[in-house]
């Protein structure tokens, strides 16, 4: 873990001596140049279907009957029973307030933690203070906290204040997370130029003034996709909602942990379109989105 | 990227209302401009600490106050809404003596290494095969990635249909290689690929795209080098790439590591209803499993605080080892 932080700063200035701020938007493939021939192109194929295929089926099973999906052959075609299916997902769970809580959540959580993320990250990128490398440190260190170690008495804190079964119990904790202040720091020492902030105030500018009009602009682009990572994890949390929130309210996770847990025979097809509902939003994002939020793994990723 | 950086620098600072040398230079001033000049340093000085300080704020009261706190009860006899009472080690005591807690130790490490292993080595080869020039490469980045858009329990409950032993697809595939009869819920190792299946599918491209990532900054000359040398495919991936990108490798592992030491969604919902027992024969109860059974089915925190603290301190074992192997390595090779 000690090997983890010291390399993980000490790979920021040599990646940012290296001219290549374009690294951020389309990756040049400096590494290797040769072409790819038939065997690449047929695994890459064969890895694609791996990943897209329980996609794919999700739909399908989804679409079918309870007694389409568990008479052997499974269906591999979609079949004409979605509504049917959304519809008793619907009868089982909240669904709808089960949507428009993680929204929230995950709206909240994504906008405090690219704000928050931002400053601190503007912060250790580009501004000098005493004790810059040690706190950066221990940000670093505290990714590998594991959320079991603080549920106990996060837990007691929340029923203490009446607070289990309430969305700001979720929300509150992960405000601001390590992962978005090391990633805005990787964005910022690379992209914003030291003599931007430099001239800045020279001019006078008092340091909100330079937040606002030359960090913000410049970190735009990572803070979209910085926001988007979080918004995809929030809305995936499990661990956490599933012990602070219950079934009279709940997050879409919590929510499919019930439909799939039930004390009632469990309709497959129905489990399976619950699974469908709360991943679809998601997947539509990431059609849209995708190459974005690709470059923003690579971009917060950590380099050699 | 360097047009809007332009845009700023020629926009914004200009606009701000001093001219450079009225601030700066020898300017005798009035005193409020004195003043000004003071609030100004004292801008800088504190700033930065305000900008940090929302993450350590949120972390003391979040992150490392409940931490301590766990450990604070691990040392405790107490029921949620009951006050405390000290009974010394006697909560690790008892964990040592009881046979679920090392299973539940035993399921995560196993299920630890067959998540972990295969999904670095799979993210590896990826990695390497996107990094080839290409037609589409874009559409195969995101479509590696896209497992990562969906959720522990959307995906758990697609593979639980998946593994189903008595009309699951798996079943029937291996059914045309004559070993379609695996019980994947009921017996132990077959529950525990299962489970470790979802992980690996989940992480997989991730990982890769983080390698690519990795293997990109890696010089091109280097390659060259190695090709002149005669060096093929095959060597200069073993003899270049991995070597070059041997931290990122090394993060991962512990990313991975941590995860994995952390598996809780997948095998609660793979169980369905008696999902926190971790099947029917505890076969893939994992220490938070095991955690939660004891803090919120059995409601002794205190018992479930030192769970998590164990699980601490084997994270901080396995960071110890790592760190030793990559020193032990970096020797080796540095010569």
């Amino acid at each position: 873990m000690a090997e983890l932080t010291q390399s993980i700063p000490a790979s920021g200035p040599r990646q940012s001596a290296a001219p290549k701020a374009s690294r951020w938007k389309r990756s040049t493939g400096a590494g290797r140049t040769q072409s790819a021939g038939p065997v690449t192109y047929i695994l890459l194929i064969i890895a694609t279907l791996f990943s897209l295929f329980p996609l794919y089926w999700t739909v399908v099973a989804a679409s079918r009957t309870d007694t389409e999906l568990i008479t052997p052959p499974t269906p591999l075609l979609p079949g004409s029973h979605l509504i049917d299916n959304l519809k008793i997902v619907w009868s089982e769970v909240d669904m709808t307030k089960a949507l428009i809580n993680s929204t929230i959540v995950a709206a909240c959580v994504a906008v405090s933690t690219v704000l928050f993320a931002t400053l601190a990250g503007f912060a250790f990128a580009k501004l000098q203070f005493r004790g810059r490398n040690a706190l950066l440190t221990i940000v670093v260190t505290t990714m590998t906290i594991p959320p079991q170690l603080t549920v106990i008495p996060l837990y007691q804190i929340v029923s203490n204040i009446g607070w289990v079964g309430h969305i700001q119990s979720v929300i509150l904790p992960s405000l601001v997370a390590a992962f978005g202040v090391f990633f805005m720091r990787q964005f910022l020492s690379e992209a914003l130029p030291v003599e931007l902030v430099e001239a800045a105030r020279v001019d006078g500018a008092h340091s909100l003034r330079i937040i606002w009009h030359v960090v913000f602009p410049i970190a735009r682009p990572a803070m979209a996709v910085l926001g988007m990572l979080v918004f995809v994890q929030s809305w995936n949390d499990f661990f956490w909602p599933f012990i602070a929130l219950n079934q009279q309210n709940p997050t879409v996770q919590v929510a499919l942990q019930g439909l799939g847990s039930g004390d009632h025979t469990i309709n497959h097809a129905v489990v399976v379109c619950g699974a469908l509902v709360a991943t679809l939003p998601l997947l539509l994002v990431f059609m849209v989105l995708g190459k974005q939020i690709v470059g923003g793994i690579t971009a917060g990723a950590v380099k050699s | 990227m360097a047009t809007s950086v332009r845009a700023t620098s020629d926009g914004t600072p200009g606009s701000s209302r001093n001219a450079p040398n009225s601030q700066h230079g020898g300017d005798p001033g009035p005193p409020r401009a004195n003043w000004r000049v003071r609030l100004f340093r004292l801008d800088t000085k504190a700033s930065p600490y305000v900008y940090i300080a929302p993450f350590f704020l949120c972390f003391a009261a979040f992150g490392l106050f409940p931490l301590i706190y766990t450990g604070w009860l691990s040392f405790h006899e107490v029921q949620l809404g009951t006050h405390a009472t000290w009974v010394g080690a006697r909560n690790y005591k008892e964990l040592w003596d009881n046979t679920f807690f090392w299973g539940a130790l035993r399921n995560t490490f196993t299920m630890g290494v067959i998540s972990t292993v295969p999904q670095l080595l799979f993210a590896l080869g990826l990695a390497h095969l996107l990094n080839y020039k290409m037609r589409a490469r874009g559409f195969f980045r995101v479509a590696i990635l896209a497992p990562y858009a969906t959720s522990i329990a959307a995906a758990t409950l697609v593979f639980i249909q998946i593994f189903n032993p008595d009309y699951g697809m798996m079943n029937q595939v291996l059914g045309h290689f004559g070993a379609g009869h695996i019980q994947w819920n009921n017996s132990k190792w077959p529950a525990q690929i299962a489970i470790s299946t979802i992980v690996t599918w989940r992480w997989t491209g991730y990982n890769a795209l983080i390698y690519l990532a990795a293997m990109q900054a890696v010089p091109g000359d280097l390659y060259e080098a190695a090709s002149l040398d005669g060096a093929s495919r095959w060597r200069q991936f073993i003899s270049v790439t991995i070597p070059s990108i041997r931290p990122t490798i090394f993060f991962t592992i512990i990313v991975s590591t941590i995860g994995a030491t952390q598996l809780f969604g997948e095998p609660l919902m793979f169980g369905g209803s008696i999902g926190y027992s971790g099947g029917s024969d505890h076969q893939y109860q994992t220490l938070s499993l095991y955690m939660y059974d004891k803090g919120w089915q059995t409601g002794e925190l205190g018992q479930a605080s030192a769970v998590a603290w164990v699980m601490l301190l084997i994270l901080l074992l396995i960071g110890a080892v790592q760190m030793l192997v990559a020193r032990a390595n970096r020797r080796k090779l540095g010569g």
